[in-house]
């Protein structure tokens, strides 16, 4: 059969979604943001909610993310996504409201608002892009980054001596009552993109039954300042940061 | 069943990260010798005769640079 004879519009299977912008993402070449924007676009789409949908974007490579993704946004300063959230949320009961966050963005500079919006229970989502390094201003050590792992700031690999131990700030929100889903995902390949894109659905669907804060993390590459190509950095991920983060549901009530 | 399959690349939107090359269980992808505008070499079907319509690249490409086509033969 010849290619011109599929390309057709009744054999379309997947197109971009309708509620990314055509807007080319300033990103890195492979880099995980995209792909998570994508699911949420995706997500967005298939369950009728872009007019309902309130983004609130960080401090950190994702700043710009209100371009590519077709719905209202807020900018927060660097770390207080959760505390613009929780006020958008509480003037705007009806609207879905999604916090989307770097690692250095929740869990260093603003990990106060993390840890008390999913203690107040907010109903909000939060989507947390854990790369283990500041990726927007140069690959500086970041909370999570690793034992071991060299940055621009621990240019001989991090150490627990000197630079303390990388944080599971997942795990330490689990913990907290406000929260009713905590999960851990990734998107390096077709089988874990789908499993993300499932749990971003679940987290927006509990927002809207008032059940409390639902926080996905998920295991990102920062292939730009992790110095390896799109493909050895998701080999990386995979054979170092899954062992310490490890994927799936840490808590769904 | 089976099936065959397409895909339409935007040229000018890949960056050639190769993520969907890697994630092609048929090996259709390839990235082109030429590059776009912004000076990356593009990813295409190389091998067009092997795609299957099943999406992966699709779904793994950061920048939704591909369309997937599929049909039951
Ligand atoms: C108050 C303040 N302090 C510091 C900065 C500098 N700064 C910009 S982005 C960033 C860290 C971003 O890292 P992360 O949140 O992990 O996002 P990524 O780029 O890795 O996605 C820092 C420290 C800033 N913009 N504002
Ligand atoms: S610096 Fe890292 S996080 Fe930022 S766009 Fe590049 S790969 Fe992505
Ligand atoms: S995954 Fe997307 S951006 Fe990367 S090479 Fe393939 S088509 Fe291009
Ligand atoms: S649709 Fe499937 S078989 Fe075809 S190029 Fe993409 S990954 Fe390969
Ligand atoms: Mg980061």
């Amino acid at each position: 059969m010849d290619v011109k004879d599929i390309i057709k519009p009744e054999n379309l299977v997947y197109s971009k979604s309708k509620v990314l912008t055509d807007t080319i993402m300033h990103y890195c070449p492979g880099c995980s943001h995209g792909v998570v924007h994508k699911l949420l676009a995706e997500v967005i789409e298939e369950m009728g909610i872009q007019d309902k949908t309130i983004g609130v974007s960080p401090v950190g490579c994702a700043v710009f993310a209100y371009k590519y993704i077709n719905i209202d946004w807020q900018q927060a300063a660097h770390g207080r996504a959760p505390a613009l959230a929780t006020a958008t949320k509480r003037l705007y009961p009806d609207k879905y409201v999604v916090a989307y966050q770097g690692d250095g963005d929740l869990a260093s500079i603003g990990t106060a608002e993390i840890m008390h919006a999913c203690n107040r229970g907010e109903n909000i989502v939060v989507i947390f892009i854990n790369n283990a390094i500041y990726g927007m201003t140069g690959g500086q050590m970041a909370p999570t980054t690793l034992l071991g792992m060299k940055t621009a700031t621990t240019p001989y690999g991090r150490r627990a001596d000197l630079n303390g131990y990388p944080l599971k700030i997942t795990e330490l929100i689990a913990q907290l009552e406000g929260t009713c889903y905590v999960t851990r995902q990734s998107v390096q390949n077709p089988g874990s993109v789908r499993k993300t894109k499932k749990a971003i659905r679940k987290a927006l669907e509990n927002s809207a039954q008032k059940k409390g804060t639902s926080f996905v993390e998920i295991v990102s590459a920062c292939n730009s300042n992790w110095k390896m190509t799109p493909v050895q950095a998701n080999k990386w991920m995979e054979e170092n940061m899954f062992p310490f983060y490890p994927l799936g549901d840490i808590k769904d009530r | 069943m089976a099936f065959k399959g397409a895909i339409v690349v935007d040229i000018e939107r890949c960056k050639g990260c190769s993520v969907c090359v890697v994630n092609c269980p048929t090996q259709t992808i390839a990235l082109a010798k030429k590059v776009n505008s912004k000076g990356y070499p593009y990813s295409y079907m190389e091998n067009p005769d092997n795609c299957t319509g099943c999406g992966n690249c699709a779904t793994v490409c950061p920048d939704s640079v591909i369309t997937v086509y599929r049909v039951k033969i």
